[in-house]
C-alpha cells in the first residue's frame, strides 16, 4: 500500500531537552494511526512537527497532494471573544475557496446546529466547540486528518458519535487519519497501527502488538489501566 | 474644520477601529500604547532633519513593528520586559530629542496646518489598512483560532504577523496628527474593545468599532474646537466614555 507519510529518525529538540528522537514510522494511505503515550512524551510536538509548526532533524515525507486537516488540542484563543461559529467556518472555507453552502453540510455531519453555530464561541459549551474544531478541520475537503484528543471534554455519547464521524469519513472517503488518544478502548477499535511515544522509548506497530499490558507497564511506568502519576 | 482635515481625521478613525479589532482579539491592547511611543525618536530626528514629522514617525514604527514580530518567536514574558524596556526608553530618549511646543504636538497631538504631502501620505495609509483587514479578514480569523491550523490551511503565519504589525504600526502614524504618540494607541484600542463587548459576530463587532471611533473622533474634534482644548484628550475621553457606558450591558 501507498504511503501518505514516511517519517525517517525524526527528531526534535528544544535548547537543552530532546523531545523526540530517532522517530520512524509510514502511514499507508486510508490508515489509522494512533498516537499513544503518557503526558510529556512529545505526542502533540510530533504533530507540530508533521505541519511544519517546530524545526526537527531527519526524514519527514508527505504524499503530494496531501491536504491536511487539524484538530489542535488547545487553543491560544481566548473564547470571550464575539465570533461565531459560523464566522469561523466561513473564513476557513473562503481561505479553501469553498462556497459558504458547504458549511451547513459539515456542521450537520458534526451533529452541531445551525442556531449554535451562530452564537458566539465564548457561548458554547466544551463539547460543542470541540465539535465546531472538527467541523474547522473537515472544510477544504482534507485527506489526512490529524486530530490531538479531538474528545477531550465531550461527552460520552458525543464522544462516540465523534469517533463515529471521523471513522465514516475514513471509510467514505478514503481520508488517512492520525490521532492522539488516551482512550486506549478506541485505538483499539480503530487504530490500524498505534506508534506509542515515551520519553526514552517509542514503539511501532499494530495494535495487538503494542497494547500489551508488559509494554504498557513500560511505557506508563504504571500499570496496564490507564492512569498515569501527575509528577 | 475644514473638509479636507474632517476627510482625513474620518479615514484615520476607520483604519483605527478595524485594525482594532485584531488588535483586542489577539490580546495586543497592552502592546498597543508602548509600540506607539517608539515614534517620538523618530520625530525628533525628522524635526532636527527638517522632515515632515510623520514621515519620521512612520519610519520609527516600522521598526518598532520589526522588533516585536522578531521577539514574538520568543517567550511571551520575554516579550513584555522588552517592550516595556526598550518602548520606554524610546519615549525618553525622544523627548530629549523633541522640546518645547514639538514635543507637548507629538506627545498629544496637534493641528499645525495641514500640508499636501500628509493629507496624501494619510488617505492612502488608511486605504492600505482597510484594503489589508477586507482582504486578509479570513486569514486573520484562521490565525486567530489557531496559528497551527493556519499552517495546515496554506497560510504563510509568520508573513501575516508581520504584514499585521506593521499596518498596525501604520495605523498609529496615521493618528498621530489627531492624537499623538501618547494617546493614539488608545484609539485603536477603546472602540474596538467596546465593540468587543457589545457584538455578537465579527461582522457587528468591526463595525461597531468603526461607527465608535469615528463617533469619538468627530465628537471630541467638535468638542476641541468649543471647548478651546487640545483634539486628542478629548477624542479619547469621548471613547472612554462610551465604553464606561457600554459596561452597564451587561455581558451576552
Amino acid at each position: 500500500m501507498e504511503n501518505v507519510l514516511e517519517v525517517n529518525q525524526l527528531s526534535v529538540r528544544f535548547g537543552a531537552t530532546q523531545v523526540l528522537s530517532d522517530l520512524s514510522f509510514q502511514v499507508p494511505r486510508g490508515s489509522s494511526l494512533a498516537i499513544i503515550g503518557p503526558n510529556g512524551a512529545g505526542k502533540t510536538v510530533l504533530f507540530r512537527a508533521l505541519i511544519g509548526a517546530t524545526p526537527f532533524q531527519g526524514g519527514l515525507q508527505w504524499a503530494p497532494g496531501v491536504r491536511i486537516g487539524y484538530v489542535p488540542q488547545k487553543l491560544d484563543l481566548e473564547r470571550d471573544i464575539p465570533i461565531t461559529g459560523v464566522d469561523f467556518l466561513r473564513a476557513r472555507a473562503a481561505l479553501a475557496g469553498e462556497p459558504a453552502a458547504n458549511i451547513a453540510r459539515v456542521l450537520s455531519s458534526v451533529g452541531v446546529s445551525q442556531t449554535i453555530a451562530r452564537q458566539p464561541i465564548g457561548t458554547m459549551s466544551g463539547g460543542q466547540f470541540q465539535r465546531l474544531l472538527v467541523a474547522f478541520a473537515l472544510v477544504g475537503e482534507p485527506n489526512v486528518l490529524l486530530l490531538d484528543e479531538p474528545t477531550a471534554g465531550v461527552d460520552e455519547p458525543g464522544q462516540e458519535r465523534l469517533n463515529e464521524l471521523v471513522h465514516r469519513l475514513q471509510e467514505d472517503r478514503g481520508l488517512t487519519v492520525l490521532f492522539i488518544s488516551h482512550e486506549l478502548s478506541v485505538v483499539y477499535r480503530y487504530a490500524t497501527n498505534v506508534l506509542c511515544l515515551s520519553r526514552a522509548l517509542a514503539f511501532f506497530g499494530a495494535p495487538r502488538a503494542i497494547l500489551t499490558p508488559e509494554l504498557l507497564d513500560q511505557v506508563y511506568g504504571a500499570h496496564m489501566e490507564y492512569h498515569v502519576h501527575d509528577e | 474644520m475644514t473638509s479636507e482635515l474632517l476627510l482625513l481625521s474620518v479615514a484615520m478613525a476607520v483604519a483605527a477601529g478595524l485594525m482594532g479589532c485584531f488588535a483586542v482579539m489577539r490580546r495586543m491592547a497592552l502592546a498597543a500604547d508602548p509600540l506607539s511611543h517608539v515614534a517620538l525618536p523618530g520625530i525628533g530626528v525628522a524635526l532636527a532633519l527638517h522632515i515632515h514629522p510623520i514621515f519620521g514617525a512612520a519610519a520609527m514604527l516600522f521598526f518598532g513593528a520589526l522588533l516585536v514580530w522578531a521577539l514574538e518567536d520568543r517567550a511571551r514574558a520575554a516579550t513584555e520586559t522588552v517592550i516595556g524596556v526598550v518602548f520606554s526608553a524610546a519615549l525618553a530618549i525622544g523627548s530629549l530629542m523633541t522640546s518645547g511646543e514639538n514635543l507637548i504636538e507629538a506627545l498629544f497631538g496637534g493641528a499645525g496646518a495641514l500640508k499636501w504631502p500628509e493629507m496624501v501620505f494619510g488617505l492612502a495609509a488608511a486605504g492600505a489598512i482597510v484594503l489589508f483587514v477586507v482582504a486578509r479578514r479570513n486569514s486573520l480569523i484562521v490565525m486567530l483560532v489557531s496559528p497551527d491550523v493556519a499552517r495546515t490551511a496554506g497560510i504563510n503565519v509568520r508573513h501575516l504577523n508581520l504584514l499585521y504589525l506593521q499596518m498596525f504600526a501604520l495605523t498609529i502614524a496615521l493618528g498621530l496628527r489627531y492624537l499623538g504618540v501618547l494617546l493614539m494607541g488608545a484609539l485603536i484600542i477603546i472602540p474596538a474593545a467596546t465593540a468587543k463587548r457589545l457584538a455578537r459576530s465579527l461582522g457587528s463587532m468591526l463595525a461597531l468599532a468603526v461607527g465608535f471611533s469615528v463617533f469619538a473622533t468627530a465628537l471630541g474634534t467638535s468638542l476641541a474646537a468649543w471647548l478651546h482644548r487640545e483634539t486628542g484628550p478629548l477624542i479619547v475621553s469621548v471613547a472612554a466614555g462610551v465604553f464606561l457606558l457600554s459596561l452597564a450591558r451587561r455581558q451576552p
